[in-house]
């Protein structure tokens, strides 16, 4: 158990939930009402949709020995074109698009994100720009695409249907829960039921020696970087519907950083190879449990970005070999 | 062969002594109560078959690990090198088998690395340069220290880890594997340097594959098999029979060489050159390679055998000439040629070869899976399977195919690059350098599965800078010279023969 490389997020997770049910008994409540339940348990994984969809993604990024920087602006961007669709403020660039079915705002929202996704995985694939680089280039042009379709103005809108991905629910848990276990589940079946999962951790590992054995890392990297960047249209819808709102400043901003450290806090190495998303996910989830520790128990919120970095370089530590071997011996 | 010195003090106190050293890995026990001492003034060889413990051995000498029983005494007094570089502060110096520096700092800074000269203001690289050339001087090199490590050749980048390792006034300098990439003029430039270290009174513990230079270089031999020490013998005393029988623990009869039987008819081609280059790397390359056919290739270092390899895989591309695999023309990509069945055993094991953090199942299977694809994954219990045959019929020294590729010896990793092309039969097998770096006994087990494999109408290309292996492996001999084919030589010619042409006017 020891070895496996969710021993020490699992551990700290544990021991951070127990902190909140000796802080307060009732932590561990579930209140059953209008058919779902409430409590902080499900509040911190509603909350922790988001990072969780971007960590899955960014675990497949980070294995190829990339990262991609670029999941919060995408976010923004599949916001923004969701609400403009709804909305349909003047001046917003898709407006001739005749489509004003949800399934059908969610489908163009995704697709357009999915080609932030080809992009990057173009730049870093085909013409092998450094990950960093090209990702960079889309966080930082993706928020003035988002910024040009939403005229710079807050869009709000209303319209249940779509709303419901953010704030419904269904089978007792809100609907983001479900979403981002739906995607995790898919991503899992797709890297661990065919062969991309090993192809990604063989680029990873050592991309000299994958040229070599016929693998073509260039495909793998288009499709990751697609990957990614559509679980960051997912996160983009989930954020937007959750608050009737598409604001291109600050939809899933730094949120790439929260992905980078849930992926690194579950253990996968940032040089590449190996990766558990399990461990990404139990990440994402410790890291909203910790904020919403520090929220609930009156921490001046001051203090959270501090906090969170402490833990983070606990479990990080704990993962070290040099320091697991000092520990021992 | 061995030095007067190593006579004359035969009696001195040793200056290193490692006594009843016992390291044990999860499954192995790598060490099994080991001594080793080592004079002052001595070349002591350490000897010994993939995985008799020779590199934990060097590993606990120089703190890479820490032994679970045994101690250390140096000059008398007990130590216990925590690190690499506390063995070095310790005045224990290491070079091992595989470059390990920085290929994009500049030689000098190779040389100084972490112990740089300093002016008031920073780094003095005026006496940075000095000394990176005086080191280099000591190995009979000059060359631009200035100039990025990675301009220079494999060759040229081993000695500079040996002038970084000379670098420091150590008292035991420790050679893992230094000449597994030089040429002979480099092996005696570098024996000089070392017989000068000896004479000055330092311990010099030697590991190599090559007999010849062990016994060339040697004063006294330590052999350990499976983790336990064999024997310590004066190598005047040994002879190389002698010497392979301990080391393999079994009698041997001289090297098991098979003579070729010249074919009669023509065997069906599966690759052909003709007039191939790649511009600025080899040219003039025309050679057939026939079903059950082995083409050696000769030549010194740097005469252009990688390169050479690295077209027949497609690596690089045909810039003149044509060629064909398999009746299908030139030009090729990685892909495409293993689809077609063509496999490729890369000279550089650990950057090109291994992964070194999957599996050795996963890295077994791989290849296969690559044909397959995405959507036809191999299974694990199948991966586990193939795992199991490759480990059981190349002899793969492993607990379980569950192990990471990276934590096996040198020759283990080679086999399972083997078994990783030989599980999908492939028409055609280059190999570049496998038995690099790896035992003998790992290396006469490669010839005969090459042998068997070739019988069977297997292809190879087989590049090897020991000329013996070549001329024994191979049903032809192509000679190249300065990056050009200088000669085709039939099977059975004597490595004296094949001295010749790779001699001829360069000398």
């Amino acid at each position: 158990m020891r070895k496996s490389a969710i021993f020490w997020p699992l551990v700290l997770l544990g021991a951070l939930l127990l902190l909140n049910f000796v802080l307060d008994p009732g932590f561990f409540s579930l209140q059953f009402r209008d058919g779902r339940f409430y409590g902080s348990l499900v509040d911190i994984l509603n909350r922790a949709a988001p990072v969780m969809l971007l960590s899955v993604g960014m675990t497949l990024v980070i294995a190829t020995g990339g990262v991609d920087l670029s999941v919060g602006a995408v976010m923004a961007i599949a916001g923004s074109v969701a609400a403009g669709l709804i909305a349909r403020p003047p001046g917003f660039p898709l407006n001739g698009v005749p489509i004003h079915a949800v399934p059908g705002i969610i489908l163009i929202s995704l697709a357009i994100a999915a080609v932030c996704g080809l992009f990057n995985g173009f730049l870093i694939g085909f013409a092998r720009l450094q990950p960093i680089v090209a990702t960079l280039i889309l966080m930082v042009a993706g928020r003035g695409v988002a910024m040009l379709l939403t005229d710079g103005q807050i869009i709000t809108f209303t319209n249940p249907g779509f709303a419901a991905i953010g704030s419904g629910s269904n089978l007792t848990l809100p609907n983001p829960i479900w979403i981002s276990l739906a995607i995790v589940g898919i991503v899992s079946l797709l890297t661990r039921k065919t062969a991309f999962g090993l192809f990604t951790e063989a680029v990873g590992d050592n991309p000299s020696a994958a040229d070599g054995v016929g693998i073509d890392s260039r495909t793998i990297k288009l499709a990751i970087y697609t990957i990614s960047a559509t679980c960051a249209g997912v996160a983009g819808l989930i954020a937007a519907a959750d608050i009737k709102a598409a604001d291109a400043n600050n939809a899933g901003l730094y949120l790439e950083l929260d992905a980078i450290l849930a992926v690194a806090i579950g253990g996968t190495s940032m040089a590449g190879g190996r990766f558990s998303l399990a461990g990404s996910l139990i990440g994402a989830i410790l890291m909203q449990a910790v904020t919403t520790t520090i929220l609930t128990r009156g921490v001046p919120t001051e203090a959270t970005l501090i906090l969170k970095a402490l833990i983070v370089v606990g479990v990080c530590l704990a993962q070290s070999p040099t320091f697991a071997n000092r520990r021992l011996a | 062969m061995a030095g007067d010195r190593g006579r004359g003090r035969g009696l001195s106190e040793p200056v290193l002594q490692l006594s009843g050293i016992v390291k044990r890995f999860p499954g192995v026990v790598a060490l099994d109560k080991v001594d080793f001492g080592l004079r002052a003034g001595e070349i002591h060889s350490l000897m010994g078959e993939n995985g008799a413990g020779k590199s934990s051995l060097i590993k606990v000498l120089t703190g890479v690990y820490r032994p679970d029983e045994g101690k250390i005494t140096l000059g008398g007094q007990p130590i216990d090198p925590r690190s690499p570089a506390h063995a070095s502060e310790l005045g224990i110096s290491a070079v091992y088998q595989e470059v390990n520096l920085a290929s994009n700092l500049s030689v000098a800074e190779n040389i100084c690395l972490g112990r740089e000269p300093r002016t008031r203001l920073g780094i003095d690289w005026r006496e940075m340069a000095n000394r990176s050339e005086i080191g280099l001087g000591r190995l009979g090199v000059k060359i631009d220290v200035r100039k990025p490590l990675y301009t220079y050749s494999i060759a040229l980048q081993q000695l500079v880890a040996i002038a970084r390792g000379l670098d420091v006034s150590a008292k035991v300098l420790v050679l893992d594997e230094p000449t597994s990439s030089l040429d002979a003029s480099e092996v005696a430039s570098l024996f000089v340097a070392m017989k000068r270290l000896r004479d000055a009174g330092m311990g010099i513990v030697f590991v190599s594959h090559f007999l010849q230079q062990v016994e060339e270089i040697s004063d006294r031999i330590t052999i350990l098999r499976n983790g336990k020490l064999i024997g310590v013998h004066e190598a005047k005393d040994l002879t190389r029979k002698e010497l392979v029988s301990l080391m393999i623990g079994r009698e041997i009869g001289e090297a098991t060489g098979v003579k070729r039987e010249v074919a009669g008819t023509k065997p069906e081609t599966v690759l052909t050159l003709s007039h191939g280059a790649h511009k600025g790397n080899v040219e003039n390359l025309s050679f057939d390679v026939g079903v059950g056919e082995v083409v050696g290739f000769a030549g010194l270092l740097g005469s252009g055998r990688t390169e050479t390899v690295r077209i027949c895989f497609g690596f690089d591309s045909l810039t003149h000439g044509t060629g064909s695999f398999c009746g299908r023309p030139y030009p090729l990509n990685p892909k495409r040629a293993i689809r077609q069945g063509m496999g490729h055993c890369p000279e550089d094991r650990k950057a090109n070869g291994i992964f070194p953090n999957l599996t050795l199942a996963e890295n077994i299977a791989i290849v296969r899976q690559a044909k397959r694809g995405w959507f036809r994954p191999i299974s694990r219990k199948d991966q586990k399977a193939l795992a199991q045959d490759s480990i059981r019929d190349l002899k793969i020294a492993t607990p379980d195919g569950q192990k990471k590729i990276g934590e096996l010896s040198g020759g283990n990793q080679q086999k399972a690059l083997l078994a990783r092309w030989l599980i999908s039969n492939p028409k055609l097998m280059l190999l570049d350098e496998p038995t690099r770096g790896i035992d003998v006994g790992a290396k006469f087990e490669i010839a005969d599965l090459i042998e068997k494999l070739r019988k069977n109408g297997m292809a190879f290309v087989f590049v090897s800078s020991e000329l013996s292996e070549v001329v024994q492996s191979s049903s032809k001999v192509v000679v190249l010279r300065d990056r050009k084919q200088v000669a085709e030589m039939p099977g059975g010619s004597s490595e004296d023969e094949v001295l010749a042409k790779i001699a001829e006017e360069s000398a």
